[in-house]
């Protein structure tokens, strides 16, 4: 089988989604009670940095079937929001709010944009 | 011309004449389920909305029993006998069993982790001070590496077989590639649901 030259969208998204949980975990390990945000901050930051790099290292690829791409995506897409709005819920429900929140929130908008981007890839790679 | 497949899982199915793979009709995300997914997530919201302790340690258990399962006998059992299913055979078996897999895990996941959260916050066992703090932290981290394992590797092979297996002249080598993925990682997340069994015992035994 003839394998065009791909970034590694796979490998960058499992990283990327790695740090973003790591975050997630630092976080709820502390919950409901005072937790420092800068380690969270920063995994969140690295994740969402290798995101945009993911995405840009794929925008860049000739010939790449991103009908596809968007096809499986969207509704990939609609069923990781759905998901992670979910957890967003359990978290709103036990009163967590200001930067915890926040980070949370931002934390499951990236988890759900990777899965996506991870699945739409992986479909879209042999069309 | 199924079996002209069996005999080349090496070769591309569209290579040549005409190819006319037996697959029965299916659909990636099964419709009929979604109302079912639905009537879940209506329960699981009512569950952690009323906030009580057997809605929760029910919708919990239940799912989490469901994910763990699923994923052992997959992993060790359903998993080895796939490998070694000629190709036709595994292909029909993947269009009855992977697009159920589709809504099933997902919903199972979601499930455990949310009403988990919830039935963890109101044992208090998500306290820092709980002595059984730590097992939850450990369920965390284990939770952590299946779904990196599972939403990066398993599930995005999963849906590309499905489509594959969709096109008019499915290509084997990509399907053959895509299932030997999708089987390594049931195992992997097999594996790690042992370690889930263990914490879980803990902490219900407290």
């Amino acid at each position: 089988m003839s394998e065009r030259r791909l970034p590694p969208v796979t490998q960058l998204g499992m990283l990327s989604l790695a740090l973003v949980l790591v975050a997630g975990i630092y976080l709820s390990a502390h919950l409901p009670e005072h937790v420092s945000l800068g380690p969270a901050v920063a995994l969140l930051g690295a994740s969402a940095l290798v995101l945009i790099v993911n995405l840009l290292a794929l925008s860049r690829v000739d010939g790449f079937h991103w009908r596809r791409f968007f096809e499986i995506g969207r509704w990939a897409l609609l069923a990781y929001l759905v998901i992670a709005a979910m957890i967003e819920y359990v978290f709103l429900r036990n009163h967590t709010s200001g930067g915890p929140l926040v980070v949370l929130t931002l934390s499951l908008v990236v988890f759900a944009v990777n899965v996506p981007v991870l699945i739409g890839f992986t479909v879209a790679r042999y069309d | 011309m199924a079996h002209a497949v069996a005999s080349s899982a090496g070769a591309a199915i569209g290579d040549g004449p005409p190819a006319a793979l037996e697959r029965p009709d299916f659909q990636i995300v099964p419709r009929a389920g979604l109302p079912i997914v639905a009537v879940v997530l209506a329960l699981l919201i009512a569950g952690i909305a009323v906030n009580e302790l057997w809605p929760l340690e029910f919708l919990h258990v239940v799912a989490g029993a469901a994910w763990t399962i699923i994923d052992l006998f997959l992993g060790f059992v359903l998993g080895p006998i796939m490998g070694k299913l000629s190709m036709p055979a595994r292909v029909e078996f993947t269009t009855r069993l992977m697009p159920k897999m589709v809504l099933i895990m997902p919903t199972v996941v979601t499930v455990t982790l949310a009403a988990g959260w919830q039935l963890s916050t109101h044992l208090g066992t998500n306290l820092t001070v709980n002595p059984l703090h730590g097992w939850v932290v450990a369920s965390f981290i284990v939770v952590g590496v299946m779904a990196v394992i599972a939403l990066g590797l398993l599930e995005p092979a999963n849906i590309a077989v499905l489509t594959e297996l969709k096109k008019p002249q499915p290509n084997g080598e990509v399907i053959e590639r895509l299932m030997k993925r999708f089987i390594y990682t049931a195992g992997a997340t097999g594996l790690m649901q042992i370690a889930t069994l263990v914490i879980m015992t803990k902490l219900g035994s407290g």
